[in-house]
């Protein structure tokens, strides 16, 4: 880089020892070349993970809306969604607290994944990985198996037996949308396994497995808001 | 985790050219091919726009002389010439089109960071363009809702366009927004991430800080969109009831109940408002960086005008319900966004100030993209000011639904930002094409269409104050319409039909200076910015040759006293810049 030691030091933030807060906010802004010292991967994740949090935001300001100015009953969380067990009195909320727990463990493998990405050990990660994987197919599935039972009770978009309409039309439709989410998530997740696993990222580094991670996480957060806003309130 | 930025790295080994014309022309991952792809597209598209406004301009102006312009169609044309003009043509144009041509060149980048999303982004906008198309030859036509889509009369039976049209309309901004993400994701990281050594956010081009907010903007803003289409495709395919209230259709009760009409309304308008500044926003850089350019004199209170920028996109969040006033939401919403839409003014007047304040005094090379540019300061002021009335609920409330607010958002956010079009076409036509065009013909293009525009508005205000409603298919028994109404749009109409016609003289003169413009050279307008000292015009494949260029100043250094000539381009080393590198023992 010949051309770089003519260019004014000052102006070369990246070069510059990172400074912490206020200061280290203000040289990152201020710096050519880069503003994040990140792949730029990690930076367009970022990004569109903001912008998928406005979907997710303007679909659950929209059930807050329907369900604030429909007129019929709401039904009540704790007996649509309950389930028994070879023949007991429905335990509510059950199955969710299950599939809370499913999707909030894969956030855990995850994270192992990504630090020992960092640390190349390609077998741990693949392993992890898979496993993350494993645990948000068997969250879609029991979201299908919920699905099924609520279909079973003829809940339909259009209408239930309870309520509102507009129950079925918000519930379907978000978790719907968040379960593509997961599915579009455990997918992403197999092909960068298959990835590391072929040693892709040998020379160019593990970022990729924390970029996937940054997308698992943020989906595993909108599905607290989504779990408080359906299931608790 | 320290990470080496693209500026200090090794990248002379990675440029691969490609080499068939299939890679080169059609499945292309440069983005100087990308960009004139969705130019040429979005240019297509506005041509259809275009037609369809004069179709009913002529019914406006000649009620019932053009047999099968019926009201339905009438409806239709409304529809497809708003949502076209708006997302199709102009967001697509200024981001897709002069985003991706100018971002990587005025970054001193090779490409998008992510060069084969950048090409997805083009091809899923050919579809969303294709499947919008399409709905002209669906059983009932495209859909007649009014470009706003309100509910629950867009899926109404007996609104046309109810058959299918509105199902293709929702699907196609759908995989509209998909292409912008994809785009927009690549333009923002790329600003963010990839810029040459020397280039600070503080040192970009204006351009490049209205493509980057309005960018930021789309990303925000358009998930409102997405999410009002998926509701309203699930009232209309699986009959939720969103949108859609109880209500008598067609005689009959319709089979929905308890929908929020106005939940449509307002996620529709948390990305409507946005969504004019996603128009504005790039204008107003281009349009700084041309009067910059060609007034030989820096921009006038640069960091002003880049605060202004990320103001204004700041406070579009804020302002939604301003289209909202006879909607029926709470009154008591009025005054707050009455007043966030006032304060929203304030940046927006700097901005005009600064632009009028680089023009004094400035040596002005009165070319044709300068004529647009100045053309853009009178019809921005203009469309501004009335919408200083518009934002004040009672001025609002018995002009909302007549002409005025035709005449207003046309001024301010169709003819302002398609004037800066022209002015931007015209100004990077020599570095896109290495060809000057014909000066003559784009002067005369320039008063016809700037003329022209001003006799199709200005009567329109008056016709707003007389109270004539719009999207009216015919006037019909209107006592307090005087007769003379009818003469003012016969007049309007014939003004509409000679500005479209004059826009054949800009297609002459591109296509003709194609192959007979004289030469144009690298930077035949002594402008400064990065795109303009590339060592190819048009610029090759990777843009740069071997090396990236370093960048030492800002975008503006016009006739810098003491300097022989009247611009210093922004890699060129300084005198004080080498003292002071060498001081430090660099």
């Amino acid at each position: 880089m010949s051309h770089s030691s003519t260019v004014d030091a000052s102006v070369s933030g990246s070069t510059a020892p990172a400074a912490d807060g206020v200061t280290g906010f203000i040289n990152d802004w201020s710096a050519d070349k880069q503003t994040y010292h990140v792949p730029w991967g990690k930076a367009m994740m970022w990004i569109f993970l903001v912008s998928d949090t406005f979907i997710f935001s303007c679909f659950l300001v929209g059930y807050m809306t329907v369900r604030i100015s429909t007129a019929d009953p709401w039904p009540l969380a704790t007996e649509v969604f309950a389930l028994s067990f070879f023949g007991s009195d429905p335990i509510p909320l059950i199955l969710i607290a299950i599939m809370t727990f499913v999707l909030i463990t894969s956030s855990g493998t995850m994270a192992l994944a990504v630090n020992y990405g960092y640390r190349k050990d390609k077998k741990k990660t693949v392993i992890l990985m898979c496993a993350t994987a494993a645990l948000g197919a068997t969250f879609v599935g029991m979201q299908m198996y919920e699905w099924s039972k609520l279909i079973g009770y003829g809940v339909r978009p259009w209408g239930n037996p309870w309520g509102a309409d507009q129950f079925g039309s918000v519930f379907y439709m978000i978790t719907g949308f968040h379960g593509l989410h997961v599915t579009g998530g455990v997918i992403y997740l197999l092909v960068v396994a298959r990835k590391v696993w072929l040693g892709h990222y040998e020379k160019k580094g593990y970022e990729i497995v924390e970029i996937t991670g940054l997308y698992w996480h943020f989906v595993d957060l909108v599905w607290v808001f989504i779990f408080a806003f359906f299931y608790l309130l | 985790m320290a990470y080496v930025p693209l500026a200090d790295q090794d990248d002379a080994h990675a440029l691969h050219d490609p080499q068939s014309f299939v890679t080169k022309y059609i499945w292309s991952q440069d983005h100087k091919v990308i960009a004139i792809q969705y130019g040429g597209v979005a240019i297509f598209v506005g041509l259809i726009a275009l037609g369809l406004s004069i179709l009913m301009r002529l019914q406006l102006g000649f009620p019932d002389t053009v047999s099968w312009i019926n009201p339905a169609f009438y409806y239709q044309a409304v529809t497809m010439h708003g949502m076209i003009m708006v997302i199709y043509l102009l967001t697509a144009l200024f981001l897709g089109g002069f985003g991706n041509y100018l971002i990587p060149l005025m970054c001193g980048t090779r490409d998008m960071v992510f060069p084969f999303l950048n090409m997805l982004s083009f091809w899923f906008y050919l579809v969303s363009v294709i499947i919008l198309l399409a709905s002209f030859f669906v059983p009932g036509g495209p859909t007649g809702a009014g470009w706003t889509l309100y509910a629950p009369q867009s899926i109404s039976h007996g609104t046309p366009g109810s058959e299918g049209g509105i199902l293709l309309m929702l699907i196609s901004l759908a995989v509209f927004i998909i292409a912008f993400t994809m785009g927009g994701l690549n333009y923002v990281t790329t600003i963010l991430q990839a810029r040459t050594r020397g280039l600070t956010l503080m040192r970009l081009p204006l351009s490049i800080w209205g493509i980057f907010t309005a960018t930021v903007l789309g990303l925000f803003a358009f998930p409102a969109l997405l999410v009002s289409a998926i509701m309203m495709g699930f009232d209309l395919v699986l009959g939720t009831s969103f949108f859609m209230p109880a209500m008598m259709e067609l005689g009959a009760q319709n089979d929905h109940e308890g929908g929020s009409p106005i939940l449509f309304q307002h996620l529709f308008w948390f990305f409507g408002h946005p969504e004019v500044y996603i128009v504005a926003l790039p204008a107003f850089g281009l349009v700084s960086d041309v009067i910059s350019t060609h007034a030989r004199k820096n921009i006038f209170g640069y960091r002003m005008m880049v605060w202004a920028i990320i103001a204004i996109g700041g406070l579009s969040f804020m302002v939604w319900a301003h289209h909202m006033y006879v909607s029926g939401m709470n009154p008591y919403f009025g005054f707050f966004f009455a007043t966030t839409t006032l304060v929203i003014a304030i940046p927006t007047a700097l901005k005009v100030y600064n632009w009028v304040l680089t023009l004094w005094q400035g040596n002005i090379r009165l070319n044709t993209p300068m004529l647009f540019a100045i053309g853009f300061i009178f019809t921005f002021v203009h469309g501004g000011l009335t919408g200083l009335f518009l934002g004040n609920v009672v001025i609002d409330v018995p002009l909302a639904d007549t002409y005025f607010v035709v005449a207003h958002f046309h001024m301010v956010m169709g003819v302002s930002p398609v004037l800066v079009l022209f002015a931007a076409l015209y100004h990077w036509y020599p570095k896109v094409t290495g060809r000057m065009f014909n000066e003559t013909i784009g002067k005369v293009h320039f008063w016809c269409t700037f003329l022209g525009t001003y006799a199709i508005y200005l009567p329109m205000h008056y016709l707003g104050f007389l109270g004539v409603p719009r999207r009216y298919y015919e006037m019909g028994n209107t006592d307090f319409i005087p007769e003379t109404a009818q003469v003012l749009n016969a007049n309007i109409t014939l003004a509409a039909i000679f500005v479209a016609t004059a826009q054949i003289l800009f297609f002459i003169n591109i296509f003709w200076s194609l192959k007979h413009g004289e030469k144009a050279g690298g930077n035949p307008w002594g402008a400064t910015t990065l795109e303009w000292q590339t060592p190819d015009t048009p610029p090759k494949h990777g843009n740069w040759g071997d090396e990236l260029p370093a960048v030492y100043r800002w975008a503006y250094d016009y006739s810098v006293p003491g300097m022989d000539k009247d611009f210093v381009p922004q890699n060129e080393p300084g005198e004080e810049y080498e003292k002071n590198a060498h001081h430090k023992g660099a």
